[in-house]
């Protein structure tokens, strides 16, 4: 039975690509769960499956070449794998919506802003076309657009980059979904208007009791945002805990080289270093990922057996998981 | 202080706005403002802002790569803004660039050791196997191994691309080498291991950089001093400890306190500016910053501040506090 206080339930999800080199893994056999008015940080680098696993969540992997070849997303109860494709056309953008990257390329060029929330509203709400009017106004204004009447009657092309993310998210909230998945929404952004940006979502989800998976790069933005945080590596979830006990102790080696190869502004509380920690080597090809644990050839605490076997995620106190053979001994060595 | 390397002195690049049949000018781009600073011998100078602010143009400008509508750049005492191309190019092996992109700035059809060795081919300093050998050090330098030589942009990945991009930089052995974003398209762990290289060839080599990021974290780290830019002037140059530890003008406030800090318990997010940069096209009068600024009096909006020393080598253009712009620390630090 599904746990009533888990608005997400995603169970051993697993998406692949087929590709001309061969089939890669691109989330690997991935479980999480997201609580209602929860925020859940996704963090890793370029190709570790963040941005596939929201995808995933709203069945948006282009097919071929990718598919979800396992696992299930229960979404409070109605599992989102077993819906057909008008079903699930139902649910996105009404009860799960997405913000994307770059609001440029999301927004549709040659429609006015206000008519793009009014085309997501009426499409899931059998509304008069005047009372979704209003309701687009009404959210542009949530999102702190100034003049949001007229606004609306702008093209993208003539909003700033923040205000376009800030119309997109309008548009995302504009049928109250109970889940909100943002991938990377603040990366395009310069860093006042990131600040804005985060700080709306943050305010508009506890107002709304929105569920959110928060998909990034930064490990900044995690810690002043997210309550859980997932660490992905390769396709797979290599460590979670809460954000507390992420950034106190980090279990997995790879959080740990992350968090110390960032370089801190001076005056933040957190000490400046001479050198930044590395990790050295770069992230391995899907295709041909190694058998044991795929972060072992860049691991100065690789043993023999991280190459032979893939080590299972355990519990090491209060939910934290981490999945490596010598996560007891990370705090004392590296 | 060790002598002055470069010496940038009022510059400004405008860009006209055309519109119409006629293509007539309707407006001026103020991209660079009225922008001075230097750059010693051995010292690396950040240049932040955010999109728009021209620390990009200024770049270009300092390496001649865009013409400025007027001012002074001084490269070893030497006034080389408007020498002609060829009494250019003695100079231009003083000074290299590395840019952003290290996927569009490799010309995909040539080999990695024939881009670094370029440089060295064209200015006739090296050719057949002492080419080779000068190409292989290169490499090694730079922490790529010499076999790679014969492989192609597409072989490498983005890190090693940008690795590519320094030994190219470095083959002329310049003085001053611009860095125009040349860690923000590398993922954190790769970006670390670059930036290493970057403060290690320096500490070997003793040239200078001139380094332009919109991260301050990785400005902070690599740089002696900082200037902050916001529509086309500086705001503000101070020595980084100075400049991170007592900010003075309002933007640089507002920017450090909108930078998430990788640290749970040090919940902020509380951003000191709203809005968004005007745009350049249009910039405000006085201090460009007074539409957004939280301390903006009536002189903001017509008297421009000049860049004025505040004591310390810091200086700031704020009509705060008689010059020296707001003393305190911003109240979340």
């Amino acid at each position: 039975m599904t746990d009533k206080s888990h608005l997400l339930e995603v169970k051993n999800l697993k998406t692949v690509f087929f590709t001309n080199s061969g089939l890669f893994k691109a989330v690997d056999d991935l479980s999480f769960t997201v609580k209602r008015g929860e925020t859940l940080a996704i963090v890793g680098e370029s190709g570790c499956g963040k941005s596939v696993t929201a995808l995933s969540l709203m069945r948006l992997v282009p097919d071929p070449p990718g598919r979800i070849v396992g696992g299930s997303i229960s979404l409070e109860g109605t599992d989102l794998l077993a819906l057909d494709e008008a079903e699930m056309r139902a649910v996105r953008g009404n009860r799960i919506s997405m913000i994307f990257q770059e609001p440029m390329t999301s927004l549709n060029p040659v429609m006015r802003i206000g008519d793009q929330i009014v085309e997501a509203v009426r499409l899931h709400r059998n509304i008069p076309a005047k009372e979704a009017r209003n309701i687009a106004v009404e959210m542009l204004r949530l999102v702190r657009i100034p003049e949001p009447a007229r606004r609306a009657k702008e093209y993208p092309h003539q909003l700033s980059g923040g205000m376009r993310q800030r119309a997109m998210i309008a548009m995302a909230l504009a049928c109250r979904p109970v889940l909100l998945i943002a991938d990377e929404p603040t990366t395009a952004l310069d860093v006042t208007i990131q600040a804005q940006i985060l700080a709306l979502i943050l305010d508009l989800q506890k107002e709304l009791g929105t569920g959110l998976v928060l998909i990034t790069h930064d490990l900044g933005v995690v810690a002043q945002t997210a309550q859980r945080v997932i660490v992905m590596y390769a396709g797979r979830k290599v460590e979670e805990a809460s954000v507390e006990a992420l950034f106190a102790a980090p279990k997995h080696p790879y959080t740990r080289g992350l968090m110390a190869s960032i370089p801190a502004v001076p005056a933040s509380g957190v000490p400046a270093q001479a050198r930044l920690n590395e990790i050295p080597g770069t992230v391995p090809s899907l295709v041909r990922l190694p058998k044991g644990c795929a972060f072992a050839p860049r691991c100065k605490l690789a043993i023999k057996r991280c190459e032979a076997e893939y080590p299972p995620l355990a519990d090491w106190g209060g939910g934290h998981l981490a999945a490596c053979w010598r996560a007891a001994e990370v705090a004392e060595v590296a | 202080m060790s002598e002055v390397l470069l010496e940038v002195t009022n510059l400004k690049k405008h860009y006209p706005v055309r519109a119409g049949v006629l293509r007539r000018q309707v407006g001026t781009v103020h991209s660079v403002d009225g922008v001075s600073f230097s750059v010693h011998a051995g010292e690396t100078l950040g240049l932040v802002g955010e999109s728009g602010c021209g620390k990009s143009t200024v770049a270009r400008s300092v390496l001649r790569l865009v013409e400025p509508t007027s001012g002074q750049i001084h490269l070893e005492g030497e006034d080389i803004t408007h020498l002609s191309k060829a009494a250019l190019r003695p100079h231009r092996r003083s000074m290299q660039i590395v840019f952003q992109d290290p996927f569009a700035s490799l010309n995909p059809r040539m080999t990695a050791g024939d881009i670094v060795g370029e440089p060295l081919a064209v200015h006739g300093l090296a050719s057949g196997k002492a080419l080779d050998a000068r190409v292989a050090t290169l490499f090694e330098q730079v922490g790529l191994r010499a076999d790679q030589m014969h492989n192609f942009p597409h072989q490498f990945s983005g890190g090693q691309r940008q690795r590519i991009c320094i030994a190219r930089a470095l083959a002329l052995e310049p003085r001053l080498i611009v860095c125009d974003e040349p860690v923000s398209a590398l993922d954190v762990s790769i970006q670390a291991q670059v930036i290493n290289l970057l403060i290690d060839l320096q500490r070997q080599h003793g040239f200078s950089y001139l380094f332009i990021a919109h991260d301050l974290a990785v400005v902070a780290h690599i740089s002696h001093r900082v200037a902050v830019m916001y529509l086309g002037r500086i705001v503000e140059i101070a020595g980084k400890d100075e400049l991170f530890r007592n900010p003075r003008h309002p933007y640089t406030q507002a920017l450090l306190a909108s930078v998430p800090i990788a640290n749970p318990l040090a919940k902020k997010l509380a951003p000191l500016v709203d809005g968004d940069v005007p745009s350049p096209v249009n910039p405000p009068s006085g201090c460009a910053f007074h539409t957004r600024c939280r301390f903006a009096m009536e002189r903001c909006k017509t008297e421009r501040p000049a860049l004025l020393e505040a004591g310390d080598g810091h200086q700031v253009a704020c009509l705060l506090n008689e010059g020296t712009g707001r003393s305190q620390l911003a109240p979340t630090t």
